[in-house]
């Protein structure tokens, strides 16, 4: 197996105690000595700091910028004003999934926020997609760092480190700040259901500004947070985890991201096969799932209709703000309307489950900008 | 690697059971480096009462926010009691490891010979040492 990678934030979380796990070939914090569920918890109630710099950040420019997004991802850019940022999905020409993604528009061109398990995959898919365009793709991970800084109490704890007036940003958008005095793009955007904010500056001054925002944000209740409690934060609002909910074999309708997907702009890769699953129904939906019986499902765990299997768990768990055993996964259109019962074989043992609504968890997020 | 708490009543297993001898039944429940390994315990699925359980058998099963392990139990004989206790309160495993039991059990004949296969706290902690990476 390959070296794990690093963080430049790696002796830091070491020194909080973090413990370290193997991550999309990066070594990083599953939790902290306060426990996956108090580091979910202080995100949904106060305020969590996560080190994502194993994400990757792609710069597009160029003056064919804005036709090169169009060509390679669902959704339609053109709504984009500078400092408008949108989640989004890259597909393959059978409409399956390359990856999903962030959009910002900056103010010197774009930034695509990419998986870390993706990230060189998407890059070649990008560049191998600029024929006839005059434009460039750049891979800007290595030099930028990214930190993301969640929950209720976010604004607060970052409103002490910068001169910027946090509190009208609106929801997916950007601005340029100076914070704990480092210059940097802060999206109010994030994966955990919660209002909270993006972080992207320079990778060398990753220690000063981690310990900066640990340190304004130990009254607020701020807690450095791992991958386990991003795991729980994202499932319970209902976000899908590329190669879990999405992947190379699932298509944006199925996973219930139809809405992403902009069938009427200008032509798009994956955008015929994308319009032939919208207007047929995919065989599949995603849905959210509630045990019945009390046992708790797991990634993996088939779904199953009157003892024959139908689909598979995507990602389950108990749910820490809910309390309640949890699961996404796929079953049959036809099995997917709310109030329907089907069991999860949990270690071989069928136990009921029934769909129910999505999100678990109704994200709270600020209100976005208003379209003009 | 951290600093684990044991019973020195008790005898371990491989698989990070222990087990204590109250009254001629044999109570089970999992070590402090077990349940420090899983981290937050959320789930606890106990045996039935009455189930006949021969030592290696995977007959309970604890469940963290990421993982689901299995129990095994030390030594044979029946399930007599089980704590019920932890079904509503799981985090109580993380909280005092040596009190939340899981089950009980009234051991057979080869009582002697498989509490002889166990650790000892000491050994049981050398043996946390070698297998830590």
């Amino acid at each position: 197996m390959a070296e794990l990678r690093r963080t430049r934030l790696h002796r830091a979380h070491v020194e909080l105690g973090g413990r370290m796990v193997p991550f999309a070939g990066w070594e990083l914090p599953v939790q902290y000595p306060s426990g996956p569920l108090a580091e979910h918890h202080a995100v949904r109630n106060a305020a969590g700091i996560f080190d994502i710099d194993h994400m990757g950040q792609i710069r597009v420019t160029g003056p064919d910028a804005l036709p090169f997004l169009q060509r390679i991802q669902v959704f339609d850019a053109s709504t984009l004003e500078v400092w408008d940022a949108h989640y989004s999905l890259m597909t393959y020409d059978d409409g399956t999934i390359v990856d999903d993604i962030f959009i910002y528009r900056l103010d010197d061109g774009w930034m695509i926020a990419v998986n870390a398990a993706n990230r060189e995959k998407d890059l070649a898919w990008m560049q191998a997609h600029t024929q006839g365009l005059d434009v460039q793709v750049q891979d800007i991970s290595e030099p930028t760092y990214m930190l993301a800084v969640q929950g209720p109490r976010a604004e607060a704890v970052l409103q002490k480190l910068t001169q910027a007036n946090l509190a009208p940003v609106p929801a997916r958008t950007a601005l340029r700040a100076q914070v704990a005095g480092v210059e940097m793009v802060l999206g109010r955007t994030g994966y955990t259901g919660e209002d909270g904010f993006e972080l992207f500056f320079d990778a060398d001054q990753a220690e000063t500004v981690w310990w900066r925002i640990l340190e304004a944000g130990q009254e607020e209740g701020l807690l450095p947070c791992g991958l386990a409690a991003r795991d729980s934060l994202r499932f319970e609002a209902c976000l899908p985890l590329y190669g879990h909910e999405i992947s190379a074999e699932t298509t944006p309708h199925e996973a219930r991201l139809g809405w992403v997907v902009s069938l009427d702009k200008e032509d798009f890769i994956g955008r015929e096969a994308l319009w032939k699953t919208r207007l047929e129904g995919p065989p599949r939906l995603l849905v959210g799932l509630e045990m019945i019986d009390r046992a708790v499902p797991r990634e993996g765990y088939p779904i199953a209709v009157e003892g024959r299997v139908v689909g598979h768990v995507t990602t389950g768990m108990k749910s820490p703000t809910l309390g309640t055993f949890l699961a996404l996964g796929y079953v049959p259109r036809g099995h997917h309307r709310l109030g329907t019962q089907v069991e999860i074989q949990v270690r071989g043992k069928p136990r009921r489950a029934q769909v129910v609504r999505r999100p678990f968890y109704k994200p709270r997020y600020r209100p976005g900008r208003v379209s003009r | 690697m951290a600093t684990y708490r044991f019973d020195p009543n008790a005898k371990y297993a491989k698989t990070h059971e222990w087990v204590r001898m109250e009254d001629g039944l044999a109570v089970v429940g999992i070590s402090d480096a077990a349940q420090d390994m899983l981290s937050d315990v959320v789930f606890v699925d106990l045996p039935e009462v009455g189930e006949e359980v021969t030592a290696g058998d995977a007959v309970a099963v604890v469940e963290s926010v990421k993982a689901a392990e299995d129990v095994y139990a030390p030594v044979s004989g029946v399930v007599v009691e089980v704590n019920e206790e932890l079904v509503e309160s799981p985090e109580l495993v993380n909280d005092d490891p040596y009190g939340a039991w899981f089950f009980k059990i009234r051991p057979g004949s080869t009582l002697e010979e498989e509490l002889a296969a166990l650790m000892g706290p000491e050994e049981y902690a050398k043996h946390l040492e070698e297998t830590a990476h």
